[in-house]
């Protein structure tokens, strides 16, 4: 019997019946059933169990996890923009970049929390210290972070927090606060610009450490795609929030992550070959296609904003909110390719079927050749 | 050949070539643990009866899974490996060309106009429904297979539990603690079987557990105590494997071209299963993954690349923030 070679006719086929349902039994190039829809382009032939997933579909909640990778990667370049505002004398980038920080951290908790099947047991990952788990990773970036950019945004609050703390606990606990204050901002704002590209890039490796062929096969890229989405958002946050004659390095920060972004999907979608498509077409496809638009609108309404100067501030604003949509959509998107990568099993068996018949044929090829170096 | 690089070269439990040979001893179990326990499952004598399924259910108290969810007009209504399936019986229906009768020494029927004075016939009557519709005449043959957790020697199930809550047995089993699961939810995508599953109910993780409980008790796990046929195997896997190497040859030798053992290889991309299988066509005609890597394996690298994605960050905002602040 030969491999394959029912896949057109499974596709065109309209009369249900066990003939059909036996011939997908037998699985030889059956895919799921397709109505009458023409194929432009035959089918790759492949073999499954009557069109079934081979492996399971990502048990993680929606939105809850493409909202925390969009969050965490917000999140942690806003750290650095901070530190980096501080550093640099920029009141409004530091202001915005902690404030980005700690509030993108705490949402990410949130949501992590929520995702769990059992949240009460949160505290069961802090007991554990795990290389080869990703997760286990991401909690001790996300706990440090969300410390230090918890004490950051305290110190960056200190103008309303101090008054309160003078009626409650006295004159002199408010004076030593006010003292400490700005240095332990400083400290801490440092301090989570450290764990802050750490925390925007693990996503990559949490996603990409899995069976789900999409993501497994985009791991070199996809935490450069992250990165620069991560960049892109922090820094369209602060285009939001500052005058265009202090955002700067924000919008530089974000045109150049948007370029990394654009730049980095295109390359992963080159390279991955057959499990590329679920990036390119439905659903995710779709939500991909519209990221980039509104990521590449973003950083050009940057580049407008920065040429129209003060006059720029509705731009910069429109630009950023755009940033920001891109930066989510990504996320949402490469959920959604992974997902359907893992329901359709010729994402897993093609690739597989490959790897191994040439594997085999090397095999064979070795042991002719050693046969002929014997006779 | 596909050895996890994230794992020690030499140590203990490892073969000389840098396989794990004994994953209870790469865990840190000491010398005087038990040997590796396993199945091996010889779909070649299955029937298809489903008393694993039910026996499994039965002894491991696992709720139903509430759907009736037929594949295509097979007999097969579990569908796949999950939270409240730890066995699955596939079903598969092949057309074959037709091979010579084989004379089972039943007797035969008499056509209808015969006389009986002549010798039985050994044809059963009805053959021409064999006829394929291109007039060539075909066969039927049926595939089944109980499908399970393989209990992989390098599980990424394992590696990516951020609790601690899927553990290494002493028998170099795997299993789930569900008093420390808090249902993250991260060994289900990491494995390339598609074995472990997240139930509704609790929120947690749920696979077999080779019968923990039951080996512990020097009892045989209950599938492989309900199998009739002998077609689900339960020992140390160092036995096992020898007898499914016995039982390929022999099957190979009656015309079987394309029977083999499936996770049996210690230097496939999972370190060789601890339950594997004998098939008779290719794993993806029942559902398995024809060549399956343990996704931890690039670890190291995707650290790498997140490092790299991670400094290069650091780079940007630097260089953004020389510059003009306007």
């Amino acid at each position: 019997m030969s491999r394959g070679g029912r896949g057109l006719e499974d596709a065109t086929g309209d009369s249900p019946g066990l003939e059909d349902e036996s011939e997908a039994g037998t699985g030889r190039g059956g895919r799921r059933r397709r109505g009458a829809e023409t194929l432009m382009v035959p089918e790759a032939e492949f073999t499954s169990y009557y069109g079934r997933q081979v492996i399971h579909t990502p048990a993680w909640k929606v939105p809850d996890v493409p909202a925390y990778l969009y969050l965490g990667g917000m999140a942690g370049a806003a750290a650095v923009m901070g530190a980096a505002g501080d550093a640099t004398g920029n009141d409004h980038l530091r202001r915005a970049g902690r404030f980005t920080a700690f509030g993108g951290s705490m949402l990410s908790l949130g949501f992590l929390i929520h995702d769990l099947g059992r949240p009460s047991r949160f505290l069961n990952m802090l007991r554990v210290f795990k290389v080869t788990s990703p997760l286990s990773m991401g909690t001790w970036i996300l706990s440090p972070f969300a410390t230090f950019a918890g004490a950051a945004a305290v110190a960056e609050l200190r103008g309303v927090l101090l008054p309160v703390l003078e009626r409650v606990a006295g004159a002199r606990v408010a004076g030593l606060a006010a003292a400490v204050a700005p240095a332990v901002g400083r400290a801490s704002g440092i301090g989570a610009g450290v764990f802050g590209p750490a925390l925007s890039t693990y996503t990559a490796v949490l996603i990409a450490d899995t069976a789900v062929p999409s993501w497994h096969a985009a791991y070199p890229e996809l935490p450069f795609i992250f990165a620069g989405s991560g960049m892109a958002s922090a820094g369209g946050i602060a285009m939001i929030t500052s005058p265009v004659a202090e955002a700067g390095p924000a919008r530089r920060m974000a045109v150049i992550g948007a370029g990394l972004e654009l730049a980095a999907t295109q390359r992963m979608e080159h390279r991955v070959g057959l499990v590329a498509e679920p990036f390119q077409k439905g659903r995710p496809g779709l939500l991909l296609k519209l990221a980039q638009g509104a990521m590449g609108a973003g950083a050009l309404g940057a580049l407008v904003a920065a040429r129209l100067g003060r006059r720029g501030r509705a731009v910069s604003v429109v630009a950023g909110v755009l940033l920001n949509t891109g930066a989510a959509l990504t996320r949402f998107g490469v959920y959604d390719a992974g997902v359907e990568s893992a329901k359709d099993p010729k994402y897993t068996v093609i690739p597989q079927r490959e790897r191994l018949d040439a594997k085999r044929a090397a095999a064979a090829e070795a042991a002719a050749s050693a046969a002929e170096a014997g006779a | 050949m596909t050895q996890a690089p994230h794992r020690p070269a030499s140590g203990p439990g490892l073969s000389p070539d840098g396989h794990v040979a004994d994953p209870a001893a790469a865990t840190g179990y000491g010398e005087d643990h038990p040997p590796r326990m396993g199945f091996f499952t010889d779909t070649s004598v299955c029937i298809g009866c489903k008393a694993c399924e039910v026996a499994c259910k039965e002894w491991n108290a696992v709720p139903a899974t509430g759907d009736l969810d037929m594949s295509g007009w097979s007999l097969d209504n579990t569908a796949m490996l999950g939270a409240s399936s730890w066995r699955h019986v596939a079903f598969v229906e092949q057309v074959e060309p037709a091979r010579p009768p084989v004379s089972l020494g039943m007797p035969g029927m008499r056509p209808a106009d015969d006389d009986g004075a002549g010798p039985l016939a050994t044809q059963p009557p009805g053959d021409d429904s064999a006829q394929g519709p291109s007039g060539s005449i075909e066969g039927v043959r049926w595939l089944m297979s109980s499908d399970v957790c393989k209990h992989c020697t390098n599980a990424a199930c394992l590696d990516v539990c951020p609790t601690g809550a899927l553990f290494r047995t002493e028998y170099g089993t795997v299993v789930v603690q569900d008093d420390v699961c808090n249902g993250c939810g991260y060994c289900v995508p990491a494995c390339p079987y598609g074995v472990i599953g997240k139930r509704e109910s609790d929120g947690q993780a749920h696979k077999c557990t080779l019968c923990y409980d039951r080996i512990s008790n020097d009892m045989e796990p209950a599938c492989a105590k309900a199998c009739p046929t002998d077609s689900i195997q339960f020992g140390p896997l160092d036995e096992l494997r020898e007898r499914a190497d016995a039982r390929l040859a022999t099957l190979q030798e009656r015309g079987e071209s394309r029977a083999q053992l499936y996770g049996r290889d210690p230097g496939d991309g999972v370190g060789g299963d601890g339950a594997f299988f004998l098939l008779l066509d290719e794993p993806e005609v029942y559902g398995l993954p024809p060549d399956p890597i343990v996704t931890t394996r690039d670890l190291p690298s995707m650290w790498r690349h997140a490092g790299a994605a991670a400094l290069t960050m650091f780079a940007v905002i630097g260089v953004a923030f020389s510059g003009r602040r306007s």
